[in-house]
């Protein structure tokens, strides 16, 4: 069994997990970074892509609402190209209270979070799709930010200073040396081999799941709740502004535009596994209502996809006795020396992904007490840009339109609806290999737009195959694989447009290419 | 309410049969497809950011549109995003020039002569060409000695019309007024000859020509000014149009295209008819005059991609099958590549000429007596590429009858 030594070890490969590695990296510590499926394919990769302005919690949450709006500012700094700078919009609505106007305006004066109260005909110039009935209306700094890019960022961030990112690990033991914990046993899921990852401190990053990974460390239990949230992508945008109701937050009251779509959220419920995430008609249809008071036909537009995300909430007693919306959005540090005696292991969880940059940081501060006393090895994550970004040349939602208009003569376009062309394919299986096409998704958001694979899949495992870097009963595997993992997001939400687009795609796939009785490889683990 | 022409894109399953259809995308890759510039850039596009180019070598022939089967109003996206774009990087003179026939034609026209000379001679063109962009073989009219208006002005109303009968506001449009006004006379002719008493009033451009050229504030004020016009002296009559492109504007295109919201507009636009849809709604009604001569003629008959835009069958095509004698043939579809002015302009000469070579062919081997077209530049496109005359349907109704100008 081979083993790796390092000074830090990450467990978890969310936003906080590349955070705490990249922090550990670039304060020079040898960092290991083990993660049980892709980057940021838990918490971070499934919610709406709000980057918080701190208004949201301005008058429920100080400290969030604080902590939020400190960051929005760093992230604005360090992490200009996974943001786009739609600015954001709190308004009263015909079901929202008018006065909540003022205690948000105090409660964002008090919690430093910039806010400007507009003209209600000034918004509707803004965004002419909102509720003309609205009453009041708020302008703040929220931006939409693209989790994946920024988690990839981090991660290669943390690479360029050194450390080791394994992703498709899965801990399987967490070794113990007396009081102390020394690493742990990881298994890689694509090839079953086993290594052991010994460390002289051992970060829980594992969020909805931190309580899972505590107990395999053997120490007090740690009281993680997942909360539920679902979010449905609408096709297009239908506003370029963050749209939030002013009001306390509650389900379905934001709506977020983000690359190419508009995503209505939140719920909120407790679940007892965060792996389980269940999504009912109940709460589509719920969604689509609040969708639908804050823009006026929201409901008659096409929904792309549903899906739900467990955000990591500390502190509730025991999953259904309490709201989980009542628990702070602030994040928890916990020291197992101090709490457990238990010395090399610490936990970090709550928090949300605005917040993840602050997370590491204080976590690592701890993490730097414990692995080098002594010493003086300052954070640098608030004021060094990520690579490829810097400070204000913010994403636009255009900018996949203007590369492919450079290139229309020249490559051929795979995903159509996203614009992933075949070198955007070829290249981003050079850097990373792969038989997974769920991983390329999430590296190019291909088969994520309206057809939701029906066009892509097959061009893009034709190609995988093409360029032997498939066999054809892994490519089969492959492509099978991923219709499935569409379809789960699909089967909700089938109604109108989108009803229409699954039965083309399954004439495509089971009329045309009979998918079912290909033969493919045995499935993935 | 968010904009209907652009909530659209969401019945975009990508079933691809715009892009099949679409006459330039099968003649140019510089021109990726309706569907690439429709439903899918337009996920990309926000307001003051234009990212793209290639729009703008849509012709704007509408067929995308006109065979989506869900709905999705792909044409209307495309001019929008090309008035966008155009709005941004702005709009090279010659198109602003060749988008404003009712401010050219009162300057050409006095001394038609001698423009008409330049625009014959071949080493002007090529000038020209070098100068502005205006294709040294592209089909430019010669302008009429004596505009259609002029000549309304002092006609008088015909015999058999009756004052209390019915009556029509004729919209002529700015090829008629300026480089066929025989075709105004026609229509009038063949009109008054059914008992339709003919009001044209004075009234100027449709904003079309702008329109396709990106340039939709001058366009909508142009068509606001045509509109009010048109509404000038009269009631509620039909407004009847002898050019099926600027009928359209007046129909739809004005609401969908540039998104005026006027309520007169709208009214004007139901109560609008194109000449060929006037005359076989009189025929329905048992109203038409079908005492025609013998014209022994073999025709083709091509419908323009923006009468298509009409939805209305081919009206022309069944009023000619009234002539006795006359062999009327219709095209195999297709477009002949104009599109306006699309075809004029240095750097799609060439693909206009591409997209409408099966016509042309067709033409060519069919060897008819006469081409018969609703548009006037697809009239002119068709006759310089095939070197065959084309008519405007109403032209043969007005023989058919014997009536002479």
């Amino acid at each position: 069994m081979q083993t790796i030594e390092t000074e830090v070890l990450v467990i978890g490969g969310g936003a906080t997990g590349v955070g705490v590695a990249r922090d550990a990296a670039l304060r020079g510590f040898a960092t290991v970074l083990v993660e049980r499926k892709d980057l940021a394919e838990g918490t971070t990769g499934r919610y709406h892509g709000l980057l918080h302005s701190g208004g949201r919690y301005a008058v429920k949450d100080p400290q969030a609402a604080r902590e939020c709006a400190a960051e929005n500012g760093v992230l604005r700094r360090i992490a200009a190209d996974c943001i786009e700078d739609t600015g954001g919009l709190f308004v009263t609505t015909p079901w929202d209270d008018v006065e909540f106007g003022d205690r948000f305006l105090a409660g964002c004066a008090a919690t430093g979070v910039g806010v400007e109260e507009i003209e209600v005909g000034a918004a509707l110039v803004r965004e002419p799709a909102l509720n003309p009935d609205i009453r009041r209306a708020f302008l703040v700094a929220d931006a939409s930010m693209d989790a994946w890019k920024l988690a990839w960022a981090c991660a290669r961030s943390a690479v360029e200073h050194g450390a080791r990112v394994l992703t498709y690990h899965r801990v399987t033991e967490v070794l113990r040396n007396g009081d102390a914990v020394a690493g742990v046993v990881t298994v890689d899921v694509r090839t079953g081999v086993t290594l052991t990852v010994r460390a002289q401190v051992t970060v829980n990053a594992t969020g909805a799941w931190a309580g899972q990974l505590a107990a395999l460390a053997g120490c007090r239990p740690v009281d993680v709740v997942p909360g539920k949230g679902i979010m449905i992508a609408m096709n297009h945008r239908i506003v370029n502004t963050v749209l939030n109701r002013c009001t306390m937050p509650s389900d379905g009251d934001i709506i977020v535009p983000i690359r190419t779509v508009s995503v209505v959220g939140t719920t909120d419920s407790p679940v007892t596994d965060p792996d389980q995430l269940e999504v009912t008609q109940a709460e589509v249809d719920h969604m689509l209502d609040e969708g639908e008071k804050l823009v006026p036909g929201f409901r008659k537009a096409r929904a792309l996809r549903v899906w739900a995300g467990a955000r990591p909430l500390f502190g509730a007693k025991e999953p259904g006795d309490e709201k989980t919306r009542d628990i702070t959005r602030a994040h928890t540090l916990l020291d197992h020396r101090q709490r457990d005696g238990l010395d090399g292991f610490v936990t970090i969880t709550g928090g949300k992904a605005t917040t993840f940059r602050l997370m590491a940081e204080e976590t690592m501060d701890l993490v730097a007490r414990m692995a080098s006393p002594g010493t003086d090895r300052p954070c640098r994550t608030a004021t060094l840009p990520l690579p490829d970004s810097e400070p204000g040349a913010y994403y636009a939602v255009g900018s996949r339109l203007a590369q492919r208009e450079r290139h229309l003569l020249d490559d051929q376009l795979v995903c159509e609806c996203e614009l992933v062309s075949r070198r955007d394919l070829t290249e981003a299986l050079d850097r990373r290999p792969t038989a997974n096409i769920d991983d390329i998704r999430r590296a190019l958001r291909l088969g994520m737009g309206p057809c939701q694979g029906g066009f892509c899949t097959y061009r893009a495992t034709g190609i995988l195959h093409h360029q032997e870097r498939l066999d054809q009963a892994t490519a089969n595997r492959a492509l099978l694989d991923f219709l499935q993992e569409r379809w789960k997001g699909l089967a909700p939400i089938l109604y109108g447009d989108q009803l229409r687009q699954a039965r083309l795609d399954d004439w495509l796939y089971q009329g045309l290419l009979d998918v079912e009785h290909l033969p493919a490889a045995a499935g993935a683990p | 309410m968010e904009d209907p022409v652009r909530a659209s894109l969401d019945h975009c399953v990508k079933c691809t049969i715009c892009e099949t259809a679409c006459p330039v995308a099968q003649v140019t890759p510089l021109f990726p497809g309706p569907k690439y510039e429709g439903p899918q850039a337009e996920r990309f596009r926000q307001p003051g950011a234009s990212a793209d180019h290639s729009v703008d070598y849509c012709s704007g022939c509408g067929i995308c549109s006109q065979v989506c089967p869900h709905g999705v109003k792909i044409a209307e996206i495309n001019s929008r995003a090309r008035a966008a774009y155009k709005a941004e990087v702005g709009a090279p003179l010659r198109d602003r020039v060749l988008a404003r026939p009712g401010v050219t034609g009162p300057m050409g026209s006095p001394v038609a002569p001698v423009v008409n000379r330049v625009m014959a001679n071949g080493p002007a063109r090529w000038v020209l060409e070098r100068a502005v962009g205006l294709h040294h073989s592209a089909p430019v009219p010669p302008y009429a000695p004596r505009s259609f208006q002029r000549w309304a002005r002092s006609h008088r109303r015909g015999a058999g019309v009756h004052p209390d009968g019915r009556s029509v506001v004729y919209f002529h449009g700015c090829s008629t007024n300026w480089f066929e006004p025989d075709l105004g006379r026609m229509v009038v002719a063949v009109l008054e000859r059914n008992g339709v008493q003919v009001r044209v009033p004075d009234q100027g451009c449709c904003g079309l020509p702008l329109q396709s050229n990106g340039l939709f504030e001058p366009a909508r004020r142009t068509l606001r000014h045509l509109a009010h016009d048109l509404a000038a002296g009269g009631g509620d009559e039909p407004v009847v149009a002898s050019s099926s492109s600027c009928g359209l504007m007046l129909k739809r295109e004005g609401r969908e295209i540039l998104g005026l919201a006027d309520e007169d507009l709208r009214a004007m636009g139901e109560r609008t008819y194109d000449i060929c849809e006037f005359l076989l709604d009189l025929h329905d009604q048992g109203a038409l005059d079908t005492d025609f001569r013998r014209l022994p003629l073999r025709v083709l008959y091509h419908a323009p991609c923006q009468q298509r835009g009409h939805a209305m069958g081919t009206p022309a095509l069944d009023l000619l099958r009234l002539v006795p004698g006359m062999e009327v043939v219709e095209s195999a579809g297709g477009c002949c590549g104009i599109a306006g002015t699309y075809g004029l302009k240095k750097e799609k000469y060439g693909i206009a000429m591409a997209v409408g070579e099966p016509l042309f062919e067709q033409v060519r081997t069919g060897n008819p007596d006469v081409v018969a077209c609703d548009g006037e530049t697809c009239r002119w496109q068709i006759t310089a590429a095939s070197d065959h005359s084309s008519v405007h349907p109403v032209a043969l109704l007005f023989w058919a009858y014997g009536l002479e100008l």
